[in-house]
């Protein structure tokens, strides 16, 4: 989404009743995310906004970006976010071959999550349930505890790295990729080193 | 791209704090997909010491090339190289770009005995005309002020002529600016 380099626009400030919606639906998307959130936006931090091209909105809390959003669509955490809170974040895992293609803005397709190097959800895991939001977690080597299902937000690992590579919203469910095993499954991915990652707010 | 981690850590022990290389902004384990991996490398070397033994040591490298297919790898080393020479040249294209950018000071009659000083090119050079235009006003005492040519492209336009002293002060403020680059015109209105 943001291959290019981005042009640096004036930032604005939040009302606070913004800043208080922008919590609640970010811990409605995020419900991991409790624990941390007021060190993320503390209450009383002023939080601005940046407009970004293709109807973007940057969120960004004295200077340091913290999420970004497409149009009313879910709230995508920014990278250094993930870096700082990975365990917050649904998360696939990718093999070594594919990072290079993620790293320069490629679709992620299914081959670099089903082969060895790559992880999805646990076997037989189960959707979201209602009121287990906060039951979900990384189980053994990497694996989520429940499936993720179409248009959730997702971060990507890479295999043998511990950091985060890439942010994006799913356009297959993990059941369909597991079944599937080919195909796009993350379009349009904010990841490391593109215009967003390198803007300086 | 100064800052090698991240400029805010609320010191609570939920927040991991990242290291970030300081040559291509990217988390140390990813530079060899950066482009500017030897720099990265030396950088990494005499900053973080104890990361550059666990990224860089041989065992760590023999460990990721096993997991790759050969021919993999060479695609792999093959896209490197690539990606790396673009890098390269990106960086002498702006090397280039900066050498040959001139700055020009131009003196503007406006009225017999008046005149306007109009300074041309400052932005090839990473500078914010709109700070620069201010520090100008301050600097004279004078009206300074960014304006829109007609050619494209924008000018700082400072009221009164203060050309010589002008020099003096993008050389002394702006070192990225050599002396050479600097151009005067003298624009007399025509009769």
């Amino acid at each position: 989404m943001f291959k290019k380099d981005l042009p640096v626009a004036p930032k604005q400030k939040l009302k606070s009743s913004v800043q208080r919606s922008l919590r609640n639906s970010l811990l409605a998307t995020y419900p991991l995310l409790t624990p941390y959130i007021d060190e993320i936006m503390p209450k009383k931090g002023s939080l601005e906004s940046m407009k970004l091209p293709d109807r973007n909105t940057l969120y960004v809390l004295d200077s340091v970006p913290l999420f970004y959003q497409q149009d009313g669509s879910d709230l995508l955490p920014h990278l250094k976010l993930v870096h700082r809170f990975p365990q917050a974040f649904p998360s696939i895992r990718i093999d070594r071959g594919a990072i290079r293609f993620v790293l320069s803005g490629a679709t992620l397709m299914a081959p670099g999550l089903t082969s060895k190097g790559g992880r999805l959800p646990v076997e037989g895991a189960k959707p979201l349930e209602e009121g287990k939001e906060m039951e979900q977690g990384i189980v053994e080597d990497g694996r989520w505890s429940r499936e993720l299902a179409k248009g959730e937000p997702v971060v990507i690992m890479a295999e043998g790295k511990e950091e985060a590579c890439a942010v994006g919203i799913l356009v297959a469910g993990t059941d369909e990729v597991k079944a599937k095993g080919k195909g796009p499954v993350v379009e349009d991915a904010h990841f490391l080193g593109d215009g967003l990652w390198c803007l300086h707010a | 791209m100064a800052d090698t981690e991240q400029p805010e850590a609320p010191v609570e022990l939920q927040s991991r704090n990242v290291v970030y290389c300081g040559v291509c902004t990217l988390p140390p384990e990813y530079c060899e997909y950066g482009g500017t991996v030897k720099k990265c490398q030396e950088w990494l070397e005499k900053n973080q010491p104890a990361m550059y033994e666990r990224i860089w040591s041989p065992e760590a490298l023999e460990a990721a090339a096993s997991s790759l297919s050969i021919d993999a790898q060479k695609r792999a080393a093959k896209d490197a190289q690539k990606k790396a020479a673009k890098a390269e040249a990106a960086e002498q294209k702006q090397a280039t770009k900066l050498a040959t950018s001139v700055v020009t000071i131009k003196r503007i009659e406006r009225n017999k005995k008046k005149f306007v000083t109009a300074v041309i090119g400052l932005e090839a050079f990473g500078l914010d005309l709109k700070k620069v235009a201010k520090d100008f006003g301050k600097k004279f005492a004078t009206g300074s002020s960014v304006t829109k040519l007609p050619s494209g492209g924008e000018e700082i336009v400072v009221q009164g002529d203060v050309s010589d002293e002008l020099e003096e002060f993008i050389l002394e403020k702006y070192k990225d600016v050599p002396e050479d680059n600097i151009e005067f015109v003298d624009d007399k209105k025509k009769k």
